[in-house]
């Protein structure tokens, strides 16, 4: 019987931390950009609590519970940031957000 | 295969192929509700290691509120029209994605088989399975209650003035700035000029600068 180790989450944190990378650099739409790095932050909360696990340690658990609130902070500065972006202009993409350009 | 091994293989399964479906889909609707899957699938992975608290706020930070959150923008925004994917702004960038994110994983794979065993000292205090005075193994919340509230309480208490400062400066953004970035109507602009040639003291001013802003 095989039993349940850390590694497995650490194998796919590293998964859906690789994928949620290569969507942040392949999409142009702002708001997707944004769920590829909620996708990473998760795989970062799934190994620390694989970890929390593995060592037994309540540690790794808090300080998930303080990404997730960093996360929900990143995510409501970010999306005002996209609002008041897209008020000035039509196009939805990450490309033309080319204002500060020398 | 133990019952716990299974559940952690299914979840998997549904966190990858919702991670997938986030990166590849067109309409950003449908990646958000990709995006609702995988997160339901982490629910699932904290409670098969028994973190009831962190599967609990994760359906309900996450799925209730901050993939609700994207919804709203998307559909206040109107851009919910689908991403032309065969337009490629740069020059072989997918490509150099794709192998970028390849290396990454098998970056981050090896790091993971060469550390075959955990090292750092087992905490006495901070075990997952403590048990309280009646000898009643002790809940996971109250676990981790006791933990935030007793370590990290200081690191508690800046994560309340994070999400203040977060709260203000969302406001602060997405509120219409008078005059700010766009060019004057030129309606409100006449009014403006009408106004101050009719009475020039300073109140009818203040008043007419409002007058700009809502217009």
């Amino acid at each position: 019987m095989e039993e349940l180790s850390h590694n497995y989450y650490l194998v796919l944190g590293a998964i859906v931390f690789s994928i949620g990378a290569v969507g942040l650099l392949v999409r142009r739409n702002p708001l997707i950009m944004f769920m590829c790095v909620e996708l990473m932050l998760n795989a970062v909360n799934l190994t620390f609590v694989g970890l929390a696990f593995g060592l037994n340690d309540i540690g790794g658990q808090v300080a998930v519970f303080f990404v997730m609130v960093v996360a929900a902070a990143e995510v409501v500065v970010g999306l005002a940031i996209v609002v008041a972006i897209m008020r000035r202009r039509e196009s939805a993409t990450a490309d033309d957000l080319s204002a500060l350009r020398g | 295969m133990s019952l716990e091994v299974f559940t952690f293989l299914l979840a998997g399964l549904i966190i990858v192929s919702g991670a997938i479906g986030v990166v590849l889909s067109r309409n950003p609707v449908h990646a958000a509700l990709f995006l609702i899957q995988t997160l339901f699938g982490v629910a699932v992975e904290f409670l098969v290691v028994e973190a009831h608290f962190l599967a609990a706020i994760q359906v309900i930070v996450y799925a209730g509120a901050i993939v609700i959150l994207f919804l709203f923008v998307i559909m206040l925004l109107g851009v919910d029209q689908a991403e032309d994917m065969r337009v490629e702004p740069i020059m072989g960038q997918r490509p150099l994605a794709v192998i970028t994110g390849g290396a990454l994983l098998g970056l981050l794979l090896a790091i993971i088989n060469s550390a075959d065993s955990l090292t750092g000292t087992r905490s006495a205090s901070r075990s997952l399975d403590a048990i309280d005075q009646l000898g009643e193994p002790l809940p996971n919340v109250n676990q981790l209650a006791e933990s935030v509230f007793t370590e990290h309480v200081f690191a508690f208490e800046v994560t309340g003035l994070l999400l203040t400062v977060a709260v203000v400066g969302a406001v602060v953004m997405a509120r219409r700035i008078p005059g700010a970035m766009q060019p004057l109507p030129s309606t409100a602009l006449d009014a403006l000029m009408a106004d101050q040639s009719e009475e020039g003291t300073s109140e009818s001013d203040v008043d007419s600068d409002e007058s700009v802003g809502e217009g």
